[in-house]
């Protein structure tokens, strides 16, 4: 709220180039005043000192990829708990029956995942 | 106490004297770019130093003092340094993306920045949904980090890298119920009128227990989404060398560590706001005098002085924990914090519809 002329979607625009102007200069600045010499070993992967050993854009632990999809779920369900939030006082009993069915469900949701065995790190 | 937005207010008037409205405003734009680069780089510069005095303290050591007095400007020095390092280019990067993953780290740690309340009046970005808009941009650095693993084509950096996002986005997770928890008793999900809320008295004590539980929940998630203290092993050294950003090399490393450190401000920042006033000077109610005092303090003080207080606490946290698993890690967020936190949401709901709040 600076000034009420503004609007506050062209503020966060304007953070968003301020951000990129920071890299952007600042890499600029680098990329005059550093040093750059050539060396073949340079150019390869930090890792041991030897050469890399197969391809390190490799497949993965699946576990990770299972809590990605479990906080997904969770994610978007508390999301659909801020508007509620805010309206809490107003809303009432009936707003309260509503969300306490949604909230179980949540909880349900949990449980079940628990009970599957999803948040054990194997 | 005093409302800064009248400040800015006469300085639109006042520029409206001199040149048509647009241009007005487009200065304005730049001004605030300006600003906002400028606080950006001194807080971090100032945050890289605090870290290692306190660190140092911990240690009983002194920490820097060689560079100008007491060490001040330590920080300054390492910048020039970094940036005077070799921009290294890689072989077998996937060079779009390498390039992309630093600016969506400091794009989202500078959106993100840009929502905090500074002061009274002085809400940069100050939508509706303020704070939800703050955890969605804060959210993008998650994907910069994992980019940044992805595209450095290193075993080191992929495996940092889903660390650190399986680690940030679980605990994002909480950290969201947190701000539910909050918002359910404050009623709004503006800036100023969170910080206006709690201008009676600051919710930790107006939302006494569930308002505790959501902040230690909240310091233990804001430890872990900076990737610090007891959470950090996406870079830990001895297993990964340096985690996700192995591969940067000078200024574009110094990125990943900017926003680090301006991570910890914000989320400090945001635990300031949820339950220290943001801005809002301590007030007891019937204490007029007192509060008369308080007010006396600028309010860009208060924020910064809490954040800084409550950043303090999270750099202690590093010092006194050892460093977790990664199974521990994930059961401690899954098992433990989210019911915790959804127990202290049905809580809070309880507190706020019989009106047992202060």
């Amino acid at each position: 709220m600076i000034a009420l002329q503004i609007q506050n979607v062209t503020l966060a625009f304007v953070a968003l180039l301020t951000g990129a102007a920071l890299v952007a200069a600042a890499l600029l600045i680098a990329k005059l005043i550093s040093p750059s010499s050539y060396n073949p070993q340079k150019g390869e992967a930090y890792e041991c000192g030897i050469p890399t050993r197969g391809e390190s854009m490799a497949r993965f632990k699946v576990g990770y990829y299972l809590f990605a999809i479990l906080f997904l779920m969770f994610d978007i369900e508390t999301v659909f708990l801020y508007p509620w939030a805010v309206r809490v006082r107003e809303l009432g009993a009936s707003g309260l029956t509503a969300i306490a069915i949604f909230f179980a469900i949540i909880v349900l949701g949990l449980v079940y995942a628990w009970r599957k065995g999803a948040l054990e790190w194997k | 106490m005093q409302d800064l937005s009248v400040g800015t207010a006469w300085f639109h008037t006042f520029l409206l004297g001199f040149i048509p409205e647009w241009a007005a405003v487009t200065l304005e734009c730049l001004l605030i770019g300006v600003g906002l680069l400028l606080l950006y780089s001194v807080l971090a510069l100032f945050y890289i130093l605090f870290e290692r005095k306190v660190c140092a303290a911990f240690q009983c050591r002194l920490g820097p003092n060689r560079v100008g007095p007491w060490g001040l400007l330590q920080s300054v020095a390492d910048m020039f340094k970094i940036l005077i390092k070799e921009l290294i280019s890689l072989n077998h990067t996937d060079k779009f993306l390498f390039a992309l993953a630093p600016y969506l780290v400091i794009i989202a740690s500078m959106m993100a920045f840009a929502v905090l309340p500074w002061g009274n009046g002085i809400e940069i970005v100050n939508f509706n949904v303020g704070i939800f808009f703050l955890l969605a941009v804060s959210s993008i650095g998650v994907l910069g980090i994992l980019l940044a693993g992805w595209s450095s084509n290193n075993k080191f950096t992929l495996i940092g890298a889903l660390r650190s996002g399986a680690q940030m986005v679980s605990y994002e997770l909480s950290m969201g119920l947190c701000v539910v928890t909050m918002v359910v008793i404050a009623g709004t999900m503006n800036i100023h009128e969170l910080c206006m809320a709690q201008q009676h008295l600051w919710f930790i004590f107006s939302g006494h227990i569930p308002a505790i539980i959501a902040f230690v929940i909240f310091m233990i998630v804001g430890t872990a989404e900076t990737n610090r203290g007891p959470f950090d092993l996406p870079e830990a050294e001895s297993e990964l060398t340096a985690g996700y950003h192995t591969e940067y090399s000078g200024i574009h490393f110094g990125f990943f560590y900017l926003a680090e450190y301006l991570n910890l401000f914000i989320v400090s920042g945001v635990a300031a706001l949820l339950f220290f006033g943001g801005w809002m000077p301590l007030h007891i109610p019937g204490l007029d005098a007192f509060n008369q005092v308080m007010d006396y303090i600028p309010s860009v003080i208060w924020f910064v002085g809490k954040a800084v207080a409550l950043s303090f606490i999270i750099i202690w946290f590093k010092w006194t924990f050892p460093r977790l698993r990664i199974d521990q890690l994930l059961s401690l967020e899954w098992k433990y914090l989210l019911p915790i936190n959804l127990f202290n949401l049905v809580l809070m709901v309880i507190v706020v519809t019989f009106g047992l709040y202060l």
